[in-house]
């Protein structure tokens, strides 16, 4: 039993570190395509908040300053994808792709000009990072046998993003099914003409989920470069973006099932960490950890394929709203 | 309000020009920002792309790599089809390729061999445009989204292949052996200066026309523009749609193996991880620049060819900017001419309208 645990703890600890920045975005993805846009940005979002909290928390040596300024270089980023998609009606692919390249091109420049560290931010030290926060009530806790280690073990000690990311899985799932809020906001990404014949302004909610989606991919970002890693490096989402979109997908543009996917992600990305070199039994090559992290796409490509299960978009995300006169 | 029309030579020459100087003008604040001088950056990266010819030669280089995928997300942009899966197509060619190159190139003549692993890398590339294609015209799966995922899918496998089966053996870096022979630089057949410019450069010129008189000049391609432009319409007119589609992703596949056969056979000769250097996302910028048109697509790629030896040159000359100063340039010529499209276009068209 404790040689089980030694082994589940660790890795279900690392599961839950490693899906904090995947949920944070799936759900910024989320608020942004149930308003009606689709969001293929999320990435370039996420690098450039990466960059602008790691950039911040550097100079000013307070990592809030810095989780304030990765929101507000998302939202900018948000509020141009939004511009172009929803007052322009441009093509949101388009616009995602561009935001994208930009955010790369924008935090590697920025990065080596302003520190002149081959691209990379500073180290921050442990005053200016998200550190490990204490369970409460953790010692009582852990007098439970087995399920206390289990319980301490995976969920204590985690950085403030982690239980931010976990607390926010309800609270999206309030704001857009128990609110007047939400359920116009869905109404813009079924039947944008309903909500306009409501006299309600599509654009403004549009904009209000796009908006959304900044802020959380701004989390998202300092959550990367702050609190999982202390410094800034070129293009070090590593596609992140587009695992939190594909989990989006798996999800069917749900909540919960954004955090159950996002979690099992995590869980394979931990998995694929550990066997890495590792023989496989009887076949004595070793284990394909590639074949893993490829995992997330091919399921999802499956998922899309309709050969198991149905992935079911919202009705209008993609198109661009056109009032009718 | 409706976007006025604009007249032609406005709308392929004016528009897309005063959208570059837009996205130059606000690299430049960037290039503020990051504290150096715009004009000194700007100087270095003309001399850069064309002030000898050894440079010029690495401009037509990678100006070859971005026609093919300009080409590539131009073919599909024509059929409605926005995919993003160049990189992947080009990856997955280049695996095609480097097998036959790997397998035959002791075996048979240089120049059997080479058209051989040209042949290979378009199959692999189609097929691997194919499926996206046909998930998207028999399952209505979203290509956008079917296309990123298989970029990933292509990355893992290639760094699967590279690290476990294909690697040199003894050796650390995940690439294969060297090839036995490749395509001749130009250089041999007379080109001034030292560059890897090479036969796939009058290849890609020769694609591009093949796509203008496929798209533009046949029936088929007349049926694929009636698909992009209007699906209702293609559907009453006994157009078959998914054929269209499946056959459209598999040329632009095919089109985005180009990038392999430049960089694999034409200067690495050895299959390397992440050979594409992002030429497969530069390619929508290209696409979009060019208007989708082959003719476009040419002077756009040899633009953002410009662009990539340049910004190399430039972060040899200003330590202050790095190379993916150029992906701002890039980013930002995708968003005017992508998705800001309207934003100067209806101005432009009412002042043009006044004149009048």
């Amino acid at each position: 039993m404790e040689a089980a645990l030694d082994l589940i703890v660790p890795m279900l600890s690392a599961m839950l570190r490693v899906a904090t920045p995947l949920i944070l975005a799936a759900l910024a993805g989320l608020f942004a395509e149930r308003s009606g846009v689709v969001d293929v940005g999320l990435e370039g979002k996420m690098l450039f908040a990466a960059f602008a909290a790691a950039a911040t928390a550097s100079v000013t040596g307070d990592v809030w300053l810095g989780l304030g300024a990765a929101i507000l270089a998302s939202s900018a980023l948000a509020l141009l994808h939004g511009f172009a998609c929803i007052t322009l009606r441009g093509s949101q692919v388009v616009s995602g792709m561009a935001i994208n390249v930009l955010a790369a091109g924008l935090s590697a420049t920025l990065a080596l000009a302003w520190f002149r560290q081959g691209g990379q931010t500073p180290a921050l030290p442990s005053s200016a990072r998200f550190g490990a926060l204490p369970l409460p009530g953790a010692e009582w806790i852990a007098e439970i046998p087995v399920l206390g280690r289990l319980l301490v073990g995976v969920l204590g000690g985690h950085a403030f993003p982690v239980y931010l990311a976990l607390a926010l899985v309800p609270v999206a799932a309030f704001v857009l099914w128990r609110t007047r809020f939400g359920l116009r906001l869905r109404a813009c990404g079924e039947n944008p003409a309903a909500v306009d014949a409501a006299g309600v302004s599509v654009a403004r909610l549009r904009y209000a989920g796009v908006l959304i989606a900044g802020v959380l991919c701004g989390i998202a970002g300092a959550t990367i470069s702050t609190a999982q890693g202390a410094h800034f490096a070129t293009d070090m989402t590593a596609g992140r973006g587009f695992i939190a979109l594909a989990a989006l997908i798996l999800a069917n543009w749900k909540p919960w099932p954004v955090l159950w996917t996002c979690l099992a992600f995590g869980l394979l990305d931990a998995v694929a960490i550990r066997l890495q070199g590792v023989p496989m039994p009887m076949l004595g090559v070793p284990f394909p950890v590639q074949a893993v992290q490829a995992l997330p796409y091919v399921l999802t490509v499956i998922l899309l394929a309709g050969f198991v299960g149905r992935a079911v978009a919202p009705r209008a995300a993609g198109q661009p709203y056109i009032k009718e006169r | 309000m409706t976007p006025r029309a604009l007249p032609g030579w406005a709308d392929l020459a004016l528009l897309p020009a005063l959208n570059l100087l837009l996205a130059l003008g606000l690299s430049a604040l960037v290039v503020l920002a990051a504290g150096e001088s715009p004009a000194a950056a700007m100087h270095a990266l003309a001399i850069g792309s064309f002030g000898s010819w050894d440079s010029v030669g690495y401009t037509l280089f990678y100006a070859t790599d971005m026609a093919f995928a300009g080409l590539a997300v131009a073919i599909a942009f024509k059929c409605g089809l926005f995919n993003i899966g160049v990189e992947g197509q080009a990856a997955i060619g280049g695996l095609g390729l480097a097998l036959v190159m790997l397998g035959l190139d002791a075996a048979l003549p240089a120049s059997v061999v080479v058209i051989l692993a040209i042949l290979a890398g378009a199959l692999a590339g189609a097929a691997y445009g194919a499926i996206p294609g046909w998930l998207q015209a028999r399952r209505g799966s979203h290509v956008v989204i079917t296309t990123i995922m298989f970029n990933f899918i292509a990355a893992s496998l290639l760094v699967y292949l590279l690290v476990n089966v294909l690697i040199e053996p003894g050796h650390m870096a995940p690439e294969t052996r060297r090839f036995a022979t490749g395509l001749p630089a130009l250089s041999a057949f007379g080109f001034p200066g030292r560059s890897p410019v090479n036969l796939a450069l009058p290849l890609v010129l020769l694609a591009a026309f093949a796509v203008w008189v496929l798209v533009w000049r046949t029936p088929w391609g007349y049926g694929l523009r009636v698909v992009g432009a209007n699906p209702d319409a293609a559907g009453y007119a006994g157009i078959d749609q998914g054929r269209r589609i499946i056959v459209a992703m598999a040329i632009s596949g095919a089109l985005a193996a180009g990038i392999a056969v430049n960089e694999l056979l034409g200067a690495q000769n050895k299959l390397i991880l992440n050979f594409t250097g992002g030429a497969g996302f530069t390619g929508i910028a290209v696409a979009l620049m060019g208007r989708n048109h082959p003719l476009g697509v040419l002077l756009a790629a040899l633009l953002f060819g410009a662009l990539a030896q340049g910004g190399a040159e430039l972060a040899f000359e200003m330590p202050d900017l790095p190379r993916e100063t150029v992906l701002v340039v890039q980013g930002l010529v995708i968003l005017f001419t992508g998705a800001l499209g309207g934003l100067l276009k209806t101005p432009l068209a009412r002042l043009l309208a006044r004149e009048r």
